[in-house]
């Protein structure tokens, strides 16, 4: 079972602390969201965990040292989704999602045709059939998520790192979205990292919490132990409402009389 | 289940390139002062290749084999050379409006070649595209992160913008020089405007070699140029060493410009013309615009050195006041058309 332990992870910017001191583990089918207000180092910390930003610190994965590995073989372990995906125009999904298949290919190679099999794989799993032949930027919000999500898998990754997935979508797509995560990470063994803004959602889906203020964690656990009104009020500077439904803690903003 | 492949040149569009590139050579070296038939070129050309009996007069055969042909395929390389790199470089940018011309290689490949003529080596026949190179090479590298370093991000206009200023500051040194040197001003002016030699086939025995390595590495390139479109975070992500190979690429596309550039002088625009209308007929996967770019760049430069020779006979203009003409409206119609530099 493919765990990521992170140890004593920092991040720096132009001299000033963007992440500090972060311990972190998953393991493959397990789902980590990352919470806090902006500006308080979520996008760095996942960046730093998909070698785009400089970090300090131990990244293991089952123990070895992800520092070590080269681009490639890093991309083996780990993928990574951005909060607004690069879509080039005029790319067809299909080519689009064959560029996950990178981190398996030598440099100046081709696609062999295994490569192409699961890429079509993906696709039908995801249900993007229908898309293949479509140009990757007239999709809408939702469909380039899904689209995203299936490039990442078609890197077979164990570890995939997701910043804020919902963010840009309406709740129907927002639902959809999630729930292909949640199924993905449990049928195929995958552990995600996820950021995310909307608290309630937040609570619906990943196992644990972390909530991050000013780069460090400051509270991490269930949805229950991390969504209390204390807690928000403390660190969002916000006046809410916890109520505890079936499903998770749904976050009510207070309106002042 | 529907299916789909990856992309490549279909068998047709090799057909019509095919076509494309015997019609353009044919065509190249029939017209001139004396027009001959396509009979009698394919009948020289058959008999210094292959031995067989040509049909051509004495005088005809000189004209075929010693004068047009040899600038024809000249011009054909060039172009190859000039668009594959343009192609190249778009794709390793991600800016569309890159070319050898506008981000200061040319000017930094003719400073390094002038010095090389000014020191003596212009004779030498390894040392001036060596010369040529370290000057593109310096010029896009100095282009490149000032374009990076700019206030305005790493959008496209600035780093064309980076590449007009490094173009102007070489070519003011290259002026500089020339004016101590005024002995040699004819020979640099000349080579400035771009010009196909006529020497024969020396030109294009010095730089073919260099030229074809050069494209042979971009077309080996080909995939990963299509994974740069993602931006460089997401294609580090997906295991590209984006350092690495964009390095590699901008050296090949810098070499071989440079050895075009050492041979023909500056010629500009037609890494960004022939690209930009196989974009808008073929799409912009850089499987299929890399090939098609060498075929259609060869074409393009064949085409537009007939016009050179022809519109003002029996002057000849400077292939590179063609490409010029042909190419600045061209380059404005891509800078409209691509939103502000809205590509990273």
């Amino acid at each position: 079972m493919t765990t990521l332990s992170v140890r004593g992870l920092h991040v720096e910017l132009d001299r000033k602390m963007i992440v500090n001191n972060i311990e972190l583990e998953v393991s493959v089918g397990q789902w980590v969201c990352i919470i806090g207000p902006n500006g308080a180092g979520k996008s760095s910390l996942l960046k730093s965990l998909a070698g785009i930003i400089p970090s300090t610190g131990k990244i293991l994965i089952d123990g070895s040292n992800v520092r070590e590995l080269s681009e490639r073989d890093r991309a083996c372990w780990i993928a990574y989704v951005a909060q607004e995906p690069v879509m080039p125009a005029g790319m067809r999904v299909f080519d689009y999602v064959l560029l996950g298949r990178t981190a398996h290919l030598k440099m100046l190679a081709t696609e062999s045709p295994k490569d192409l099999e699961i890429a079509h794989y993906v696709i039908s799993e995801l249900d993007l059939d229908n898309f293949i032949d479509r140009d990757v930027a007239t999709l809408s919000g939702g469909e380039r998520q899904r689209v995203a999500i299936a490039r990442a898998l078609t890197q077979a990754s164990p570890i995939i790192l997701l910043d804020e997935p919902t963010t840009a979508l309406d709740v129907g797509y927002q639902q959809e979205v999630l729930e292909l995560i949640d199924r993905l990470r449990k049928e195929k063994k995958i552990a995600v990292i996820s950021t995310m803004h909307d608290l309630t959602v937040s609570g619906l889906y990943p196992d644990r919490l972390l909530l991050l203020a000013e780069g460090n964690v400051v509270v991490s656990g269930s949805a229950e132990s991390v969504l209390t009104p204390e807690n928000i009020a403390k660190h969002y500077g916000a006046k809410v409402t916890v109520i505890t439904h079936e499903s998770g803690p749904v976050v009510i903003p207070e309106r002042s009389k | 289940m529907r299916t789909a492949t990856a992309r490549k040149i279909t068998p047709f569009a090799w057909v019509i390139g095919a076509v494309a590139v015997l019609l353009t050579l044919t065509l190249g070296v029939s017209i001139g002062a004396v027009s001959l038939a396509p009979l009698t070129i394919w009948s020289e050309i058959s008999s210094n290749l292959f031995g067989t009996v040509s049909n051509s007069t004495g005088s005809e055969s000189t004209i075929i084999w010693q004068l047009r042909l040899p600038r024809v395929l000249l011009a054909f390389v060039v172009g190859a050379m000039l668009a594959s790199a343009g192609c190249a470089y778009q794709g390793t940018f991600r800016n569309p409006l890159a070319d050898p011309y506008l981000l200061g290689v040319s000017a930094g490949a003719g400073l390094g070649a002038t010095i090389a003529i000014f020191n003596g080596s212009g004779s030498s026949r390894i040392l001036l595209p060596l010369a040529a190179f370290a000057g593109a090479l310096g010029a896009v590298i100095l282009t490149y992160s000032l374009g990076r370093s700019a206030i305005a991000g790493r959008s496209s206009t600035a780093l064309i913008l980076a590449g007009v200023a490094v173009a102007s500051l070489l070519t003011a040194i290259q002026t500089l020089l020339q004016q101590q040197n005024t002995d040699k001003i004819r020979e640099i002016y000349a080579w400035v405007l771009g010009r196909l030699s006529t020497s024969g086939w020396n030109d294009l025995a010095i730089i073919t070699p260099y030229i074809l390595v050069c494209i042979i590495i971009l077309l080996r390139y080909r995939r990963v140029l299509d994974v740069f479109a993602v931006g460089d975070e997401e294609a580090l992500t997906m295991g590209l060493p984006v350092a690495r190979a964009r390095g590699a690429i901008i050296v090949a596309a810098s070499l071989g410009t440079a050895a075009a550039v050492a041979v023909t002088g500056l010629i500009g625009f037609v890494g960004i013309i022939v690209p930009h209308i196989l974009r808008l007929i073929v799409g912009n996967s850089y499987r299929i615009l890399l090939p098609l770019s060498i075929i259609y760049g060869g074409v393009f430069l064949v085409l537009a050195d007939i016009l050179a020779r022809t519109i003002l006979a029996p002057q000849e203009i400077s292939i590179g006041v063609v490409t010029a003409l042909l190419g600045a409206p061209f380059f404005l119609f891509v800078l409209g058309s691509s939103k502000n530099g809205s590509v990273t």
